[in-house]
C-alpha cells in the first residue's frame, strides 16, 4: 500500500510533469528540426538524443525524489514515471490521428507524430514500442541510479561529452580537416554525424580521462601546489604563450565559416565585458546598453561613410570620435538614473534604449541618419596596405578590441575605483556611509561600459559595412544580460565563457537559430534558480572555495 | 522615530553613549549625524564646521565614520576587500593611472594593503582575509565593520549598539576592545546602547534619549541616581536590568 | 540658524539643477509645440475627439494590463517583466477557438455568446500561465537578492515569448471581425464614435470595477492587500502569503487576458511578440499612476492612451516634423523614463517614497 502511494508520489506524478514537457517539445518542433542532423551517422540524430535525453532525466528526477531510497522503491518509481510519460505521448499520438492538431500547432506534422516520436515504427506497433521504449528507460535509469556515484559520473560525463562532440561536429571536422590529415576526420567523422567507431573511441576516452583524473587528479594538483614559485611561473607563461599562439593562428587553421562565428564570438565578448562593468561590477543593471553600440556605429557611419555627411575619413580617425561620444553619451544618460535603483533603472535605460532607436528610425531624422535604410559603404581599416576585409582579418581587430578592453577591466577590477564599484553593487547605501561619492563613481562605471560598448560598435559597423537600426534592438542589450549572467556575473573569463556557449554555440548550430530564444529564456531562469553564480564566478568566490580550513572555522 | 531638541556635545576622546528604550529616537540620532537624514531644523557641528545638508561620503571625509545596528557589511566581498573599502576616501589613484599602474598606485595599493592588514590584526582577523565577509561568524563580522569603519581614519566613530546578540563572555570582550580602540587609537567613541549594563561599565558620560527628547545626561553614577532616568528607563522595571 | 529655505538651497546638488533644467526645457518644447499645432489648425474638432476616443479605448486596455504590474508590484516588489507574456498567452490561445467560430459561422449566428467563450479561453489560459510563472519561477527566490527575480522574469518572458511562436508559429494571425462591432454611430455636430472603441471602454471598465471590489470588499482581497502594505504582520495575523500571492498573480492574469482580447479587436491580429510593447506601455502607465496602487494603475493607463493618442499631433507636429505618428512609442517610452526621474512614486502613488536607511 505504501509502496503504491510512493509510486503515485514520485514515479506518475513526475511522469505526467514530463510528459506535458516532452509534449511541448514535440508540437514546439524542436525534436523534429533536430532530427535533420545526426549525431552519430545513420545510428542517432540529435532529435532522438534530446528526446530520450529529456525522458531520461525525468525518470532519473522520479528515481531521486524517492525517499526512502529503497532500490525497488526507486525502481518501481523510475519505471512507472518513463511509462507515465510515454503514455502522454501516445495520447498525443492517437489525438493527432483525430484531430488536425496543425490547425492549431503549427509543427505538429505527420512525420512527428507517427514517425519520429514512435522511432521510426509506424502505426499501433509503434504506440506500443513507444510505451515499450518508456518502460525499458525507466527500468534502466532506476538501475542506474542504484550504481555507485563514481560510476555514474564516469557513464553521465563520457555520454555528455559524446553528445557534445556530436552537436559540435562542424567545429571539429573544420579543426580536422584544415590541420590534419584527411584519414583521422574520415575516422571520426562522416558527412554528417560521427562514425560509429568513431563514437566508440571519443566515448572510451573521456570515460578513462575521467577514471585517471579521479585517481590522479589529487596528486596532479598537489604536485602543482608543490612546485616552487618560479617553475609555476614560467610554466604559465609558456601555456599562456602557446595560447597566444593558438588564438592567432585560429582564423586561418579554421576556414572562413569559423572565422566568421569567432567574429561575431569576438564582437560579443567587446560588448559583455563593457556591459560587465556596469553591471557586474558596479550592479547597475542596464538594458539600455545597445545604444551606445548603436552611438558607436553610427558615428562611425557618419564620419567614414561617402553617405549622409560625405566625409570619408578612414576608420582610424572614426575611434577616437565614436569612444568619445560613446562616453559622452553613458554619462548624459547616466545623469538621470543616478538616483533609481534595481528594477527602475533597467526599465529607464531600456527606455533610453528604445527612445534612442526610435529616433533614428524615424523619417523626421532620416536625412541626418538615414532613418530605416541605414547608412552603407562604411570604410574598412587599413594599415600600410594591409585590409580588414573578411571576417579572417576582421578577426584581429575583434582580438586586439578584447584583449584592451580585458587588461582594463582587470585593472580596474581591484583596485580603488573597482573595489567602490563593488561596493556600490553590494550596498549602495553602506558605500557612501564608506566615503564613496556615488554620483562620480556611477558615471565612470557608465562611461566605461559605455566606451567599450561604442568601441565594438565601430568594429561591428567596419564589419558589415552598412548598418540599419534594427540591428539595435533590446534584444541585443538582452543577449548581453544573458551571456553575462549565464557565465558568472563580474566575471572575466565567465563573459567570455558566457559567450562562446550563448553566441556560439547557436551560430554552430544553425538549425537552432529558431529556438536560440526559447533557450536563453530557459537557460536564465535554470541558472538563477540552481546557480545564480554563473558557469564561471568571480575568482573572490573561488579563491574563498580553496581556503577550506578557514571555512571549517565558520561551523 | 523622531527627534526634537536634542542638544549634546561630545567631548574628545570620550567614550559617550546614548541610551534610551526602543524608539526613543537614537538610530535616527545617527543618521543625521552621518548624514543619511537631513534635519528639518538645527545644527551639527564637528570641531566648527556644520554638517547639515552633506553628503554622507563627505561626512565620512571630515572623519565620522559608524557601524549599523543590523550588521550591514559587503556580503560578496572578502574581509579584506570590506577594509579597503573603507580607504577608499584616503586613496587617491586616479582612473588613468590605475589603469597604466603607475609606481604611485603600485606604492598606494601596497601601501593600503598593509594598512589594511594591519586593521585586520586589530580586531583579530588577519587569518580570515580572503573570506567572503557573508561566511564569518556573527562576532567577527561585528569586528569587522569596526575595522572598516576604523579604516576611514575617523575623529569620531559612531557604534550602534555593537553588542546586540552577544552574549555575556562575547559582550565583555566587545567593552574591552571598545576601550582599547579609544586607550591606543584615541579615536572618540559615541556608543548607542540598550543594554545598561555595558554602557555603565564603559562610558565617562551618558545622554537618556526618550521619545526624541534628551532626558538626562551626566556621568555613569549620576545617571544611575537620577530619579527622571529611573523614572522612565529603569522604572520599568527590572526587566531593563536584567536585559 | 538657517531657514528652511537655505537649507533647501544647500541641499540642491549639481545633479538636480541638470535634471531641472532638462524638464524645463522638455516642458517649454511641449507647450511651444502645442501653440503651434493649434495655431495652425491642421486637425479639425472631429479628428481631435477621434483622438481622444481611440486614446481612452487604448488606455483602457493598458490600464487592465497595468493592474497585473501594480498587484505583483505590491505584493513580490517585482517588476513581472514576463506579465507581456501572460497578456500574450491569452488572446493568442483564444485565437483558435475564435477562428473555429468564424469557420464554423456560429459567429454570424450568435456572435455574443462566440464572443464570451472567446473571452473566457483567453482569461483562462492567462490566468494558468501567470499561476504556473509564479509557481516555477519566482516562489523559489522570493527571499532572493533584488536583481535575480528581475532576470529570472525576463528569462520567463523569453521563453513564454519562444514557447508559443513554437507552437503557434511566426505569423500574424488575423483576428475574425465581429460585425456588431464595425461601423461608427453617428453623435451631435457630425461627431461619430466607433463601435469597438465603445465596447472596448466600457468592457474594460466592468472588468476593473469588477477586479477593483473584489480586492476592496472580499476577504481575498483584504489578504491581498494586507500582504502588499505588510508581509510579515500579514503572515502574523494568519493570511497565508503563498496562497495570497498565487491569487494576486490569477487577478493580474486574468485581467491580462481580459485585455488581451479587447487588443486583438482593435488590431485585429494576434501574434507571439504582441505583448512586448503593450507590456512596457503598461507598465509606464503603472509608473505614471503609481505602482502598487490599483486606482493610480487605471489613471495611468487612461492618461497614457491619451497622451499617446494626442502627443504625436498636439506636441510634434506644430514643428512640422515628418510623420510625427512614428514617433508615438518614443513619447510612451520618454514618459516612462520622465515619471522615473522626477515623481518615481507616480500620480496617486506615496508608499514607496520611504526610502529604507
Amino acid at each position: 500500500m505504501e509502496q503504491i502511494r510512493a509510486i503515485w508520489r514520485y514515479g506518475i506524478k513526475v511522469g505526467i510533469i514530463g510528459g506535458i514537457v516532452l509534449i511541448l517539445m514535440s508540437l514546439i518542433g524542436i525534436i523534429e528540426v533536430f532530427t535533420k542532423r545526426q549525431v552519430i551517422a545513420d545510428f542517432i540524430s540529435m532529435g532522438h538524443v534530446l528526446y530520450l535525453a529529456a525522458g531520461l532525466f525525468v525518470c532519473y528526477m522520479a528515481a531521486k525524489r524517492t525517499k526512502p531510497a529503497k532500490p525497488l522503491w526507486v525502481i518501481s518509481s523510475s519505471f512507472f514515471a518513463g511509462l507515465t510519460t510515454t503514455f502522454f505521448l501516445v495520447l498525443l499520438i492517437i489525438l493527432g490521428r483525430y484531430i488536425n492538431l496543425r490547425m492549431m500547432f503549427i509543427n505538429a506534422s505527420d512525420l512527428l507524430l507517427n514517425n519520429l516520436l514512435t522511432f521510426g515504427v509506424e502505426g499501433n506497433s509503434g504506440m506500443l514500442l513507444l510505451l515499450y521504449v518508456g518502460m525499458f528507460t525507466g527500468l534502466i535509469t532506476g538501475l542506474f541510479y542504484l550504481l555507485p556515484n563514481v560510476v555514474r559520473t564516469v557513464i553521465l560525463w563520457s555520454l555528455a561529452g559524446l553528445v557534445f562532440a556530436g552537436v559540435l561536429q562542424d567545429l571539429f571536422r573544420s579543426i580536422l580537416t584544415n590541420n590534419f590529415p584527411d584519414i583521422i576526420s574520415e575516422w571520426l567523422l562522416t558527412s554528417d554525424g560521427l562514425t560509429m567507431k568513431g563514437a566508440f573511441a571519443i566515448f572510451i576516452i573521456i570515460a578513462l580521462v575521467i577514471i585517471s583524473w579521479s585517481i590522479k587528479g589529487e596528486g596532479i594538483k598537489q604536485g602543482w601546489q608543490n612546485l616552487p614559485k618560479k617553475q609555476q611561473l614560467t610554466w604559465r607563461t609558456v601555456g599562456t604563450i602557446i595560447l597566444l599562439v593558438i588564438i592567432l593562428v585560429a582564423p586561418w587553421r579554421l576556414g572562413l565559416f569559423m572565422s566568421e562565428v569567432l567574429t561575431i564570438v569576438g564582437l560579443y565578448v567587446l560588448l559583455g565585458l563593457g556591459l560587465n562593468i556596469v553591471v557586474g561590477y558596479a550592479g547597475l543593471l542596464d538594458l539600455g546598453y545597445v545604444a551606445f553600440f548603436a552611438i558607436g556605429a553610427y558615428v562611425t557611419a557618419l564620419i567614414t561613410s561617402p553617405e549622409i555627411m560625405n566625409l570619408n575619413w578612414s576608420l582610424w580617425a572614426a575611434i577616437p570620435f565614436a569612444i568619445f561620444f560613446g562616453i559622452l553619451a553613458g554619462v548624459l544618460l547616466g545623469v538621470p538614473v543616478l538616483k533609481m535603483r534595481g528594477d527602475y533603472l533597467a526599465i529607464a535605460t531600456m527606455g533610453f534604449g528604445e527612445i534612442i532607436r526610435l529616433l533614428v528610425l524615424s523619417d523626421a531624422l532620416r536625412p541626418f541618419l538615414g532613418g530605416s535604410q541605414g547608412i552603407g559603404k562604411i570604410a574598412k581599416p587599413q594599415i600600410l596596405g594591409f585590409v580588414f576585409k573578411g571576417p579572417q582579418e576582421i578577426y584581429y581587430l575583434i582580438i586586439a578590441g578584447c584583449m584592451l578592453v580585458i587588461f582594463v577591466s582587470w585593472r580596474l577590477k581591484d583596485s580603488r575605483i573597482g573595489r567602490a564599484w563593488k561596493a556600490m553593487r553590494e550596498d549602495e547605501d553602506v558605500a557612501q556611509a564608506m566615503g564613496i561619492n556615488l554620483v562620480s563613481n556611477k558615471l565612470l562605471a557608465f562611461g566605461t561600459g559605455a566606451g567599450f560598448a561604442a568601441l565594438s560598435g565601430v568594429i561591428f559597423g567596419s564589419k558589415i559595412g552598412s548598418i540599419y537600426p534594427h540591428s539595435f534592438n533590446i534584444m541585443v542589450s538582452i543577449n548581453i544580460v544573458c551571456l553575462i549572467i549565464f557565465g558568472g556575473i563580474g566575471s572575466i573569463p565567465g563573459v567570455i565563457v558566457g559567450a562562446a556557449a550563448l553566441i556560439g554555440l547557436p551560430e554552430l548550430l544553425r538549425e537552432f537559430a529558431e529556438y536560440r530564444f526559447l533557450v536563453y529564456g530557459i537557460a536564465l531562469v535554470v541558472m538563477m534558480l540552481i546557480r545564480p553564480e554563473g558557469l564561471w564566478p568571480e575568482e573572490a568566490h573561488k579563491r574563498e572555495l580553496h581556503e577550506g580550513t578557514a571555512k571549517e572555522a565558520t561551523g | 522615530m523622531a527627534v526634537d531638541g536634542l542638544d549634546i556635545e561630545i567631548e574628545e576622546k570620550t567614550i559617550h553613549s546614548v541610551i534610551g528604550p526602543n524608539g526613543a529616537g537614537k538610530t535616527t540620532f545617527f543618521n543625521c549625524i552621518t548624514g543619511f537624514y537631513k534635519p528639518e531644523a538645527g545644527e551639527i557641528l564637528l570641531e566648527n564646521h556644520s554638517l547639515v545638508g552633506l553628503m554622507p561620503d563627505r561626512i565620512v571625509r571630515l572623519g565620522i565614520a559608524r557601524t549599523y545596528q543590523n550588521i550591514r557589511l559587503f556580503p560578496d566581498l572578502t574581509a579584506i576587500e570590506n577594509v579597503l573599502v573603507g580607504m577608499h576616501a584616503h586613496l587617491k589613484s586616479s582612473y588613468l593611472g590605475i589603469i597604466l599602474n603607475t609606481p604611485f598606485v603600485k606604492k598606494e595599493e601596497q601601501d593600503a594593503e598593509d594598512e589594511a592588514n594591519r586593521l585586520l590584526k586589530f580586531v583579530n582577523l588577519e587569518a580570515k582575509a580572503n573570506m567572503l565577509s557573508k561566511h564569518l561568524p556573527y562576532g567577527d563580522q561585528r569586528r569587522l565593520e569596526i575595522a572598516r569603519a576604523l579604516a576611514t581614519r575617523p575623529k569620531l566613530l559612531c557604534l550602534d549598539e555593537p553588542t546586540a546578540g552577544m552574549n555575556s563572555g562575547e559582550t565583555q570582550a566587545m567593552c574591552d576592545f571598545i576601550q582599547s580602540l579609544r586607550d591606543d587609537l584615541g579615536i572618540t567613541i559615541m556608543l548607542i546602547e540598550h543594554q545598561m549594563r555595558v554602557v555603565m561599565g564603559i562610558s565617562e558620560i551618558i545622554t537618556v534619549l526618550d521619545y526624541g527628547k534628551k532626558l538626562a545626561e551626566g556621568t555613569p553614577d549620576e545617571i544611575k541616581r537620577n530619579p527622571k532616568v529611573i523614572e522612565a528607563y529603569l522604572g520599568q522595571g527590572s526587566a531593563a536590568q536584567a536585559h | 540658524m538657517p531657514t528652511k529655505f537655505q537649507r533647501w538651497k544647500e541641499s540642491i546638488t549639481a545633479t538636480d539643477i541638470v535634471m531641472w533644467s532638462i524638464g524645463f526645457v522638455l516642458l517649454v518644447l511641449i507647450i511651444i509645440g502645442s501653440i503651434l499645432t493649434l495655431r495652425a489648425g491642421r486637425y479639425t474638432t472631429v479628428q481631435w475627439f477621434d483622438f481622444v476616443i481611440y486614446g481612452l479605448a487604448q488606455g483602457s486596455i493598458y490600464a487592465l494590463v497595468a493592474m497585473g504590474y501594480t498587484l505583483v508590484y505590491g505584493v513580490l516588489r517585482m517588476i513581472n517583466f514576463a506579465h507581456s507574456e501572460v497578456f500574450m498567452s491569452g488572446p493568442f490561445t483564444a485565437y483558435y477557438v475564435a477562428a473555429y467560430f468564424y469557420r464554423s459561422s456560429l459567429l454570424e449566428s450568435h456572435p455574443f455568446i462566440c464572443l464570451i467563450i472567446v473571452f473566457i479561453v483567453s482569461m483562462t489560459i492567462s490566468t494558468l500561465i501567470a499561476f504556473l510563472l509564479e509557481r516555477i519561477a519566482y516562489r523559489p527566490l522570493r527571499n532572493a537578492p533584488r536583481l535575480i527575480p528581475l532576470i529570472t522574469a525576463i528569462g520567463a518572458s523569453f521563453t513564454l515569448m519562444y514557447l508559443f511562436r513554437g507552437l503557434y508559429g511566426t505569423g500574424f494571425q488575423a483576428y475574425p471581425v465581429w460585425k456588431v462591432f464595425t461601423g461608427k454611430w453617428a453623435l451631435f455636430k457630425g461627431l461619430e464614435i466607433g463601435k469597438i472603441q465603445v465596447f472596448v471602454i466600457f468592457a474594460a471598465a466592468l472588468v476593473m470595477i469588477a477586479l477593483y471590489l473584489f480586492i476592496q470588499r472580499t476577504r481575498i482581497g483584504k489578504a491581498v492587500r494586507s500582504v502588499s502594505e505588510d508581509k510579515e504582520a500579514a503572515s502574523l495575523m494568519g493570511v497565508d502569503i503563498d496562497k495570497t500571492i498565487s491569487i494576486t498573480f490569477i487577478i493580474g492574469g486574468a485581467a491580462a487576458g481580459a485585455a488581451g482580447v479587447l487588443y486583438a479587436l482593435v488590431f485585429k491580429q494576434v501574434f507571439f511578440m504582441m505583448g512586448f510593447i503593450p507590456g512596457i506601455k503598461a507598465f509606464t502607465a503603472a509608473v505614471l499612476g503609481g505602482i502598487g496602487n490599483i486606482p493610480g494603475a487605471m489613471l495611468g493607463g487612461l492618461l497614457l492612451g491619451l497622451l499617446e493618442s494626442i502627443g504625436p499631433a498636439l506636441f510634434l507636429d506644430g514643428y512640422n516634423i515628418v510623420a510625427p505618428y512614428q514617433l508615438k512609442d518614443a513619447i510612451a517610452f520618454l514618459v516612462l523614463v520622465l515619471v522615473l526621474i522626477f515623481r518615481p512614486t507616480g500620480l496617486l502613488g506615496e508608499r514607496l517614497a520611504v526610502k529604507k536607511a
